[in-house]
C-alpha cells in the first residue's frame, strides 16, 4: 500500500487503478451491449435524435438466437473445444519432459537445446504457415481437425517447453537429491516430487496453451475450408462478415459465447494459476 | 553400521575448478567425523562424493568394504540431511519421514512403527500430520533428522544442518544432534564452518582449505598441536594470536623477539627451533594462554602492551592490544580492571607458545 498523503494515494493507486479496469473491461461491456442491441439501434447513425451508445433500452436475444440456429456456432464450439484440448494434452506431456530434461540432466548440447527451442517459438506464425501448409497437404490431412491438433504444437510445444524448464529451476535440486538418497529412482523422484509441487507451473502452462489454440486464427484460417471444421474465431469472421456487410449483432454474440470457455478455465484455476506465474515454491 | 574409507578422492568441476584434492580419510564405525574448513574448501564437495550425487573424478569411495564409486545414492544405505533441509513441501512430515521407507517398500506396519519410534525419539509427535510450511525451522530441522533416522542407514551425511538456525536453537541442537547418535550409534560424516560446531561434535575433526586435508585429529590434538598455522588460526576462538618474531642466541638460551616482544624460548621447543637462529619465524599464543603479569612473573616471560579495546563478555574480558608494531588479543579474569589507553604487562604460558615456518607455514 502507498504511504503517506491522500492525495498521494489518489494519483498513485486509485486513479491509475481505475483507468486500468476501465480500459481492461471496457471491451467485454460494449460486447454485451452490442450482443442485446437490436438491429434498429445497432445500425441508427451517430446524430440521430435517440442515439444511445453505452446503453440500449430494448434488449433482445435474436443476434443469439441467430447464431445459433443460422450458423454453424455450436458445431465450431465443438471443434475449437476438442482441437484445444487434444493440442494442449500432446503439448503440455512433451514440454513437461523436455522441460525437466532440459531443466535437470546434464547432457551436452543442453543449453543450446534449449535456446534453440525458444528460438523455434521467436519464428512468426505468419512465416511458418506457408511451410506448414505444404506438409499438411503431402499427409491429406487439410480441413480436418488433425491439421490444427498437430501443428499447433510447433508453437506450444517450445510455450510450454520454457515455461516448465523456468519452473523446475526454481524448485531446489536438493529436494530430488534427497529423494535419489530416499531411494526413488530419478523416474521416481520426479513423478512423486518434482511433478507434485510443479502442479501450478504445469496449470499455467495448461492454461496458456489452451488459450492460445482456442485464440489461434491464422492456421485455422488456412488449414480448414469447410464451414463444418471450422473454429470459432475463424467461423464468426468468415460466415458474419460478407464482403463488407459486418453483422455486428451476432459477431459479437460469437465472440461472448466463445470467450465465456476461456474466461471458466480461467477463474476455475485463478488461485494456482496466480502461484503458478509468480512460481513460489514454498518449503 | 559400517565404516567409511576414502582414498585419493580428487574432484574436477568442468576440468577447471579442482575443488577436491587427493583427499584419504577412514572413518571407523560409529565414529562422528566433522569435515570443517573456510566456504569454498570442498566439504560439500566431498560428502556429495560420498552420498553419490556428484560424480568422483579419481579416487575410491568405500561404504562397508564396498567400493562404491558407481553406485547411485539410492544403493549406498546412506541417509543425508541437507542444510535447507529438503523437505518435501507437498507431504506431510509423517509423509516424508515414510517416503524412503515405501519407495523400499517396507511393509505397511513396519512404516508405521519406525516412524512413530523415530518422532518418539525427536519430540515431534504431535507435527505428524502437518505440512513442513506449517513447520518452525527448528521443526523442520528435526523432521529432517527424522527422516534420516527411520531408514536406520549404515552412515549419516550431514551438510551444514544448523547454519539456518538462530545461535541459541543451533546449541540446543547440537546437543540433541551429539545424544541422538550417541543413541544410535550410526558412523556420520558432518560437514561445517563452524569450529565451535565441528569441536563439540566431532570424535574427530577434519580440517580442509583449498581442496586438502591440513590435519586430521581429536578435538583436542587440533587445540593443543595444530599441524600448521591455517589449522592454528582456525581452530578456537578468539583466535590464535600470531606474532612475525626473529630467534636469536643469547645467554645460553634461545630468544624469539621483534620490537614489542622478547620471549625466553623454553627449553623443549628451543631444540625444535635452533636451525632457525637469525631467521624469522611466526610465533603463535592463544589469548587464553595470555594473562597479566604480576610481580612474580620473570620479564622473559612477559611483554609490555598498550590496551586499544575493552570486551567485556561476562565470563572473561578481552584485552585487545598493541606489541610493538602488532597486535593481539588477550583473554583475561573477568575482574580486571583495565582501561583503553593503560599500559599493561602480559605474560604467557611458556608451554602453550607454538612456532610455524614462514614458508611451509608447518607448525615446527
Ligand atoms: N557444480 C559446480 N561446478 C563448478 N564448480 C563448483 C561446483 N560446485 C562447487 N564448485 C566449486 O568447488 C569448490 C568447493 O565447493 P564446496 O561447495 O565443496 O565448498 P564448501 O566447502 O562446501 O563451502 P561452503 O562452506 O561455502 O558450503 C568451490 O570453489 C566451488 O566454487
Ligand atoms: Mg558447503
Amino acid at each position: 500500500m502507498i504511504e503517506g498523503a491522500k492525495w498521494k494515494r489518489w494519483v498513485f493507486f486509485y486513479i491509475p487503478l481505475a483507468v486500468f479496469i476501465f480500459s481492461l473491461l471496457f471491451p467485454f461491456y460494449w460486447m454485451i451491449i452490442t450482443t442485446v442491441r437490436p438491429d434498429a439501434e445497432l445500425y441508427r447513425p451517430w446524430n440521430a435524435p435517440n442515439y444511445t451508445p453505452f446503453w440500449t433500452t430494448r434488449p433482445t436475444w435474436e443476434h443469439v438466437d441467430y447464431l445459433l440456429s443460422e450458423t454453424l456456432f455450436s458445431t465450431w464450439m465443438l471443434n475449437t473445444m476438442l482441437i484445444a484440448l487434444a493440442s494442449t494434452a500432446i503439448s503440455l506431456f512433451c514440454g513437461l519432459l523436455a522441460g525437466y530434461a532440459l531443466s535437470r540432466l546434464k547432457f551436452p548440447f543442453a543449453g543450446s537445446l534449449g535456446t534453440g527451442i525458444f528460438v523455434t517459438y521467436l519464428v512468426p506464425q505468419t512465416l511458418l504457415f506457408i511451410p506448414l501448409a505444404d506438409i499438411i497437404r503431402n499427409f491429406h490431412l487439410g480441413d480436418t481437425p488433425w491439421a490444427l491438433i498437430l501443428t499447433y504444437p510447433t508453437f506450444l510445444i517450445p510455450f510450454c517447453t520454457w515455461l516448465m524448464m523456468g519452473y523446475f529451476k526454481a524448485i531446489p535440486k536438493e529436494l530430488e537429491e534427497c529423494a535419489r538418497i530416499d531411494g526413488a529412482s530419478r523416474f521416481k523422484a520426479m513423478i512423486y516430487i518434482i511433478f507434485p509441487i510443479a502442479v501450478p507451473g504445469i496449470l499455467s502452462a495448461g492454461i496458456f496453451a489452451f488459450t492460445l489454440s482456442w485464440n489461434e486464427f491464422i492456421y485455422a484460417l488456412v488449414f480448414l475450408s469447410s464451414p463444418e471444421q471450422k473454429t470459432v474465431p475463424v467461423g464468426v469472421t468468415s460466415e458474419l462478415i460478407r464482403g463488407d456487410v459486418f453483422f455486428w449483432g451476432p459477431l459479437m454474440a460469437g465472440a461472448l459465447l466463445g470467450s465465456i470457455p476461456v474466461a471458466m478455465v480461467y477463474s476455475f484455476f485463478v488461485e494456482h494459476y496466480v502461484a503458478g506465474l509468480t512460481g513460489s515454491v514454498k518449503g | 553400521m559400517a565404516q567409511v574409507v576414502i582414498r585419493n578422492l580428487n574432484k574436477k568441476f568442468d576440468n577447471e575448478v579442482h575443488a577436491v584434492k587427493d583427499v584419504n580419510l577412514e572413518i571407523r564405525d560409529k565414529e562422528f567425523v566433522v569435515l570443517v574448513g573456510p566456504s569454498g574448501c570442498g566439504k560439500t564437495t566431498t560428502l556429495r562424493m560420498v552420498a553419490g550425487l556428484e560424480s568422483i573424478t579419481s579416487g575410491n569411495v568405500l561404504i562397508g568394504d564396498k567400493v562404491v564409486n558407481d553406485l547411485p545414492p539410492m544403493d549406498r544405505d546412506i541417509a543425508m540431511v541437507f542444510q535447507n533441509y529438503a523437505l518435501y513441501p507437498h507431504m506431510s512430515v509423517y509423509q516424508n519421514m515414510a517416503f524412503g521407507l515405501k519407495m523400499r517398500k517396507f511393509e505397511r506396519a513396519e512404516i508405521e512403527q519406525r516412524v512413530h519410534a523415530a518422532a518418539d525419539i525427536l519430540g515431534i509427535h504431535e507435527l505428524l500430520q502437518r505440512k513442513p510450511r506449517q513447520l518452525s525451522g527448528g521443526q523442520r530441522q528435526r523432521v529432517a533428522l527424522g527422516r534420516a533416522i527411520v531408514r536406520h542407514p549404515q552412515v549419516f551425511l550431514f551438510d551444514e544442518p544448523l547454519s539456518n538456525l538462530d545461535a541459541k536453537l543451533r546449541v540446543q541442537m547440537r546437543v540433541e544432534l551429539k545424544k541422538l547418535h550417541d543413541r544410535l550409534g550410526t558412523t556420520a560424516i558432518y560437514v561445517t564452518h563452524d569450529q565451535v560446531e565441528a569441536m563439540t561434535l566431532g570424535d574427530r575433526v577434519v580440517v580442509m582449505k583449498d581442496g586438502l586435508v591440513q590435519q586430521v585429529g581429536e578435538p583436542l590434538e587440533l587445540y593443543n598441536t595444530p599441524a600448521n598455522r591455517f589449522v592454528a588460526g582456525f581452530i578456537g576462538s578468539p583466535a590464535m594470536n600470531f606474532a612475525a618474531v626473529t630467534v636469536s642466541d643469547g645467554g645460553g638460551a634461545l630468544w624469539a623477539g621483534n620490537d614489542g616482544l622478547r620471549i625466553k624460548v623454553p627449553a623443549p621447543l628451543s631444540n625444535r627451533i635452533g636451525a632457525y637462529v637469525g631467521k624469522p619465524l611466526t610465533m603463535g599464543i592463544r589469548p587464553e594462554d595470555l594473562r597479566i603479569a604480576n610481580g612474580a612473573d620473570p620479564t622473559d616471560l612477559s611483554f609490555g602492551a598498550v590496551v586499544e579495546v575493552v570486551e567485556k563478555l561476562g565470563s572473561e574480558i578481552l584485552l585487545d592490544v598493541k606489541v610493538g608494531g602488532g597486535s593481539m588479543v588477550a583473554s583475561v579474569e573477568p575482574t580486571t580492571l583495565t582501561k583503553v589507553r593503560d599500559q599493561v604487562r602480559l605474560a604467557i604460558n611458556p608451554d602453550r607458545l607454538h612456532f610455524f615456518d614462514n614458508a611451509s607455514e608447518a607448525a615446527i
